[in-house]
């Protein structure tokens, strides 16, 4: 048996969430004796390949297909549970991105296996079962699935695991793996980047911003505040509704669930459809005019105040800070 | 035009959640359950693209009698009739197998899902169900059009979206963007009464997962505040406290 870790590549580049299912698959793979080979499908040069092996991937392979080279959801289950069964993985491991999540539970019927997603730390072995903790109740609680299946897929959820960096090299193979005519209906038209923003999902600290804002135009400060940090933009479900930002950015039950390090709230009230989505946030800040927002309550910090007057000193004082650093 | 929207019957969006029996039941006390809110933007979608009699709309649930009224409701909202599969819903593969099973001899011109249900989140239904028909699946889709026995779908991606063109049959979990949830008006709360809803009972099928006990997420300390006059203490804080920035 091994460990296969499916490592989806952003034009051609793994990100940040990948080496973090990387060092989650191979902690897995130590905790189980064996060995961790990475899958890798579209175009990707050999440096970023041989990237991998700087976390424990021992073999990686590669497809290169023209006819593969953009994401095909049946296609590249075909494929990666070719592999899984090449390898005798018992166990496949993904990022629980919006591609993996189209993936894992086509990956777990082809391989009858049980498919824990969303996984947010490393199964629980013990007494040889196989427990995975994954969030439930739209973050509003954990719940501990166990898998009884021989075969097994888990997605990891983003920011939930840290990068282990060890001193190994990785071996690239050619891998060609069948596939159907029938695996390529579905047809990419078109790929829309939004290329100058950080993407919300991955982003380490989010910016978000509420009905407090009163209107669109007051994004200016919000968007400038994201910049000096680096960060994400993210809104409550009524601006999205309203039309102020798009539906992308809308966080919380209905919306995108995230866990960055840092989420900064600005007039945001905290009401628990929005808290679903953004709870597991390792550090929350609230900037709110009401000090009885209940968004206080699961705050780490908070700044009671107007938030047109807190955000601009904020900015300076962030770029006092940067300049200081 | 025929399109089957799967329905999921969950918790309140409200819902506090706990839990019994030392952490392994949820505790259902008090709890409103309703029609899964992903779940009202495929049935109103599904809606809109049989309006004018070009088509009909059925909802399936597994689901035991008590999610009759979760049933009731989308037929209240416009679906012609509904099927109840006579189950507790294990799991997703559970879910999906007999889901799957009804479609192989009942087929459809589109499948709908919502993107996830609000009580397991796991976005694996659509998928399954592809996977079980030999289907395209789109796990997560922001836009759904027909162009004849084609559709064309917006799927997000991190940073940006991707648009697919899609040959009927195919399976689609709908997330927002896709419609307006549809509320149901008094003649639709009426005829709902009357409309068909089928019982069939389960097939056998093996379970691989199980969900064991539940944890609730450990409470944060007291909140720190901050003088508004003064944020930079706050950037302070963020970089020898929290070690953030
Ligand atoms: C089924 C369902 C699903 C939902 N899903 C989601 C979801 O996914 N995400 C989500 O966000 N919501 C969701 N909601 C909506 C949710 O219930 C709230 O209505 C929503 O989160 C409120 O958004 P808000 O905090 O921006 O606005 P409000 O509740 O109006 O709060 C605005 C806040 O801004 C503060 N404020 C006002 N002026 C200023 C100022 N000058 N400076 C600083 N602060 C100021 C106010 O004190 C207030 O706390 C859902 C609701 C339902 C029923
Ligand atoms: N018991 C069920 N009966 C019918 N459809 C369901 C059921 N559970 C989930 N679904 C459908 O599958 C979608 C995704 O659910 P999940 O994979 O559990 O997140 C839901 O939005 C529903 O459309």
């Amino acid at each position: 048996m091994s460990v296969l870790i499916y490592t989806e590549n952003a034009d051609g580049k793994f990100k940040k969430s990948i080496f973090e299912a990387v060092s989650y698959a191979r902690t897995i793979a130590d905790n189980n004796d064996t060995n961790l080979v990475a899958i890798s499908i579209g175009e990707v040069n050999a440096e970023e390949l041989a990237s991998l092996g700087k976390y424990g991937v021992e073999k990686v392979l590669n497809v290169s297909n023209e006819k593969l080279k953009n994401f095909v959801n049946q296609a590249y289950a075909s494929v990666i549970a070719a592999a899984a069964k090449k390898e005798s993985a018992d166990i496949v491991v993904l990022s629980n991105s919006f591609s993996g999540r189209g993936l894992a539970p086509r990956i777990g019927v082809k391989l009858e296996a049980g498919v824990a997603d969303g996984a947010v730390s490393l199964p629980d072995q013990d007494g040889g079962k196989f427990k995975v903790k994954k969030t439930a109740f739209s973050g509003k609680a954990f719940a501990i699935v166990e898998l009884t299946s021989v075969k097994k897929v888990i997605s990891l959820t983003p920011n939930s695991y840290k990068i282990i960096e060890q001193n190994s090299t990785t071996l690239v193979e050619d891998f060609v793996a069948e596939t159907e005519p029938s695996d390529f209906k579905a047809m990419i038209k078109e790929i829309v980047r939004s290329a100058d923003k950080v993407s919300l999902p991955d982003a380490d600290i989010v910016v978000s911003g509420g009905r407090g804002l009163k209107g669109p135009e007051n994004w200016g400060m919000i968007e400038e505040l994201a910049d000096v940090l680096g960060a994400a933009l993210a809104c409550s479900k009524p601006v999205s509704d309203a039309g102020w930002r798009p539906h992308s950015e809308h966080v919380g039950q209905t919306g995108i669930a995230v866990s960055p390090n840092l989420y900064i709230a600005i007039g945001i009230s905290g009401a628990i459809q929005h808290l679903a989505g953004v709870s597991s946030s390792k550090v929350i800040v609230v900037i709110n005019k009401d000090p009885d927002a209940p968004f206080f309550k699961v705050a780490d910090y908070g700044i009671v105040g107007d938030a047109f007057e807190v955000v601009p000193k904020l900015i300076k004082a962030i770029k006092e800070y940067k300049a200081s650093a | 035009m025929k399109i089957l929207v799967c329905i999921s019957n969950v918790p309140d969006t409200t819902t506090k959640i706990t839990f019994t029996d030392n952490n392994t039941q949820f505790n259902t006390n008090g709890v409103q359950f309703i029609l899964n809110p992903y779940d009202e933007i495929a049935l109103a979608r599904a809606i809109e693209l049989t309006d004018g009699g070009i088509g009909s709309v059925t909802v399936i649930n597994v689901g035991e009698v008590n999610t009759e009224a979760t049933i009731r409701k989308a037929l209240a909202i416009g679906a012609a009739d509904a099927v109840r599969i006579n189950a507790k819903p294990h799991d997703a593969w559970f879910v999906a197998f007999q889901i799957a099973q009804y479609i192989k001899t009942n087929p459809f011109d589109l499948v709908l899902t919502g993107r996830e249900s609000i009580d397991y989140n796991g976005s694996k239904v659509a998928g399954m169900l592809g996977e079980l028909l030999g289907l395209p699946s789109v796990s997560i889709i922001k836009k759904l059009d027909l162009e004849g026995d084609h559709a064309i779908v917006e799927r997000e991606i991190e940073g940006g979206k991707e648009v697919l063109t899609i040959p009927l049959p195919f399976v689609a979990g709908t997330a927002e963007g896709v419609a307006e949830p549809k509320i149901p008006n008094m003649r639709g709360i009426m005829s709902a009464r009357t409309k068909p809803l089928s019982v069939i009972e389960p097939v056998e099928v093996k379970t691989f997962s199980e969900v064991i006990s539940f944890e609730t997420p450990a409470p944060r300390g007291q909140v720190k505040i901050i003088p508004a006059t003064d944020p930079g203490q706050l950037v302070a804080l963020l970089h020898t406290e929290a070690k953030i920035i």
